[in-house]
């Protein structure tokens, strides 16, 4: 029997409509708008300015502060201008402005398709390589990729889980990557385990993917003996960090604990692609795969995507706006965020593009809580979403904390099940926020 | 008969000795507590409203009671007549505060300020906020939810329909700060009443500069700084494309509010302008 994650969990339908399609190249853009802040922590700083020219993959801002990334062009052409525009929210973001003149790449980037399997590098130097190439964790995130590879001082891991589930319905580029360069990600992983110094690795992919475990399977048989690929039963949100190891290895990382201390690090697969890129080929990370798709579409598509390419650009490639389409999101529809400005970019971790009809995105009215304890069956961080959201109304900061407001990880499992549609996800993602910014303010012991 | 005596005389003894026992134990856990604290609370307009920054009433009383100068206690909703007679009431000196009432520094209605997206998450503002900026191209403006109409305890704002924005009630409001706490966007802002509750404001807190906030908003401040040159008080400062006037120099003299090209600076309560040639307008009754 394939394992899954213990407590919660939900079972949207996966929609995954575009799994058929392979991954094209999006055609070049004529202006790329590369935002600063693609990454969590502080945003990078520009070290470029109007008038240069810069190539593909050039370094065009260095990470600032310890939590931050590298970020490289993704074109080639122009610097028009350094300006604040604002990102997909609305929200100011430094962005750099090319203007795109052919596509001339650095000459470091090795461009063939042959795959390279030696690691030639050395442990520092893989995560050296990393940092430098700006790769970021692609599950959803954006967490700088080598400050995960390098675990805090006292803490040792002694198993890598690579996040193959994928279970955000609709998206399918882990799963075209996954089909179409398998080995490609099972050499990144390897690329990861020596950074790590870990013996043991774990593929998790969901059960509704069999032709992906197939694939991967079929390429780890083959010499990847040390990579475990591991079928996990479908459901959401298997693809979380904490909901991955339990389902794998059996581990719970206490509350408000990190991965780290139960001895394990989760990278996603598009993550190990990228790295495999960026130790073995010398490229940075300027593009992503990005799954277009939503019912009311005709033609479901799998993109390689530059990153810096407005929302407005894609829409008009594919063909514009479907006339019943009324929402946008980039990512999921569970865990991603509506587009609210169309003039703003992709990022690195841009994943999909979900078009939805009226019907799709429709919240009926709220009623009253009947107290179903659905919401507290389907938590799979074993929360009382119902007890958060009526403290979180009335703001009792003490009693929210007490009730551990901070282990929620914002999956949405308990909007999705609440039969009353209470928007329980909307008023404890904002007490969360209060009762951290409470935390944050006591003098530590 | 007997019955009805055992159970009267057995009830009384039972009553009097519980009752000593209570009166003994009251004694022994005795609270020593300022009976002035409850003289200070009954002074008080027991509203619990939290505008003096204190838990309630109660607190706010025994904080009067403990504190050696009423310097940093007021209670904006009894004012200054209330904190006359507490002051009085303990003997001590207190700081007269002008009066004060809430002004909403936005005035993006639908005309002015047309939606770029539209919002069907839960109608909060905080919970808006927290997703994006808004579904207009103001970051800065109000988001109509209403979440300062929630906060406020003296039913003195309200959402006005046509305009989708709040309107205070000057008669009702007593600049408890309550809604200032809630909006998330920072519109709302404690000024004073103003002689004869005239008051000249900037009705927009947009900080971009002038051509996108234009853009945004037919209505905003564009930082254009000619209320600034115009204003013989200096009490106009601009900082971040975005004009301020400090209520404490304005003199209500109405210079900016001509001035202004986007009509962002509000006069209130002023009698309606007369045409020049008849009599002097700015000349007050």
């Amino acid at each position: 029997m394939s394992k899954t994650f213990s407590i919660g969990g939900i079972h949207p339908h996966d929609n995954k409509i575009s799994k058929d399609a392979a991954i094209e190249n999006f055609p070049l853009v004529e202006t790329a708008y590369i935002s600063m802040s693609q990454h969590l922590g502080a945003p990078a700083e520009p070290i470029v300015a109007k008038g240069d020219k810069v190539k593909v993959g050039q370094l065009i801002a260095k990470a600032s502060g310890f939590i931050s990334a590298n970020i490289h062009s993704s074109v080639s052409g122009t610097v028009r201008s350094v300006e604040m525009l604002p990102d997909l929210a609305g929200n100011p973001v430094q962005h750099v402005i090319i203007d795109v003149e052919g596509d001339e790449w650095i000459d470091t980037i090795d461009r063939s398709n042959d795959i390279v399997k030696d690691i030639k590098l050395g442990k520092e130097e893989i995560i050296k390589r990393i940092a430098e190439c700006g790769v970021v964790g692609l599950g959803g995130a954006a967490f700088p990729t080598h400050i995960k590879l390098t675990p805090p001082p006292g803490k040792v891991a002694d198993v890598l889980l690579i996040n193959g589930s994928e279970c955000e319905p609709y998206l399918t580029s882990d799963y075209r990557i996954m089909l179409e360069n398998p080995e490609e990600i099972l050499i990144g992983v390897r690329i990861m385990m020596k950074a790590l110094g870990v013996s043991k690795a774990y593929v998790g992919i969901e059960e509704n993917k069999p032709k992906a475990i197939k694939s991967m399977k079929g390429v780890a048989d083959k010499g990847y003996t040390d990579i475990k690929i591991v079928p996990l039963k479908k459901r959401y949100p298997q693809g979380g960090e904490k909901q991955l190891i339990d389902a794998v290895t059996g581990r719970r990382v206490p509350s408000m604990g990190l991965p780290i201390d139960t001895g394990a690090v989760v990278q996603n697969v598009g993550t190990a692609l990228a790295v495999y890129e960026a130790v073995q080929k010398n490229k940075p990370l300027f593009d992503g795969i990005v799954t277009v798709t939503g019912k009311c579409m005709t033609e479901q598509r799998n993109f390689r995507l530059r990153v810096g390419t407005t929302f407005d650009t894609m829409m008009f490639a594919i063909g514009g706006f479907p006339k019943d389409a009324v929402k946008l999101i980039s990512g999921g529809p569970m865990m991603g965020k509506a587009v609210a400005c169309m003039d703003a970019a992709s990022v690195k971790s841009t994943s999909g593009l979900l078009l939805l009809t009226e019907e799709e995105t429709k919240r009926g009215p709220e009623r009253n809580c009947i107290r179903c304890a659905k919401c507290v069956e389907a938590c799979p961080m074993g929360l009382q979403p119902y007890l958060l959201n009526r403290l979180a109304r009335v703001n009792r900061m003490e009693e929210l904390e007490e009730n551990m407001v901070q282990d929620c990880i914002e999956c949405g499992c308990c909007l999705y099940s609440c039969p009353a549609n209470i928007p329980l996800l909307d008023t404890i993602r904002l007490s969360k926020a209060k009762v951290l910014k409470i935390m944050r303010g006591r003098p530590k012991k | 008969m007997n019955t009805v005596l055992f159970t009267i005389l057995s009830l009384s003894i039972l009553g009097i000795l519980l009752a000593l026992i209570l009166y003994f134990v009251a004694q022994k856990f005795k609270v020593e507590e300022d009976p002035r604290i409850d003289d200070v609370q009954a002074i008080l307009p027991g509203a619990n409203c939290g505008g003096c920054g204190f838990a309630g009433c109660r607190a706010f009383a025994e904080s009067c009671v403990k504190a050696e100068t009423l310097e940093k206690n007021f209670c904006p909703v009894g004012g200054n007549e209330v904190m006359k007679q507490v002051a009085q009431y303990l003997g001590m000196e207190m700081a007269e505060k002008t009066p004060q009432v809430a002004v909403v520094r936005c005035n993006g209605n639908c005309d002015n300020r047309p939606k770029t997206n539209n919002y069907d998450g839960f109608s909060s503002c905080a919970v808006m906020s927290s997703f994006y900026s808004g579904d207009t191209a103001c970051k800065y403006g109000c988001l109509g939810h209403g979440d300062c109409v929630l906060a406020c305890q003296f039913d003195a704002i309200k959402m006005d329909p046509r305009t989708g924005l709040p309107e205070v009630d000057e008669s009702k409001c007593t600049a408890c700060g309550a809604c200032v706490k809630a909006c998330p966007k920072m519109i709302i802002e404690l000024r004073n009443k103003g002689i004869k509750n005239r008051r000249i404001f900037v009705s927009c807190v947009n900080k971009d500069k002038g051509g996108i906030a234009k853009k945004a908003c037919a209505v905003a401040c564009i930082g254009c700084t000619k209320c600034q040159k115009v204003c013989a008080y200096d009490a106009i400062t601009i900082t971040s494309n975005l004009a301020y006037i400090d209520y404490n120099k304005c003199k209500l003299c109405r210079k900016c509010v001509v001035e202004c090209p986007t009509h962002a600076i509000w006069e209130v309560n002023f009698p309606v302008r007369v045409p020049k040639k008849e009599t002097s307008p700015l000349v007050e009754q």
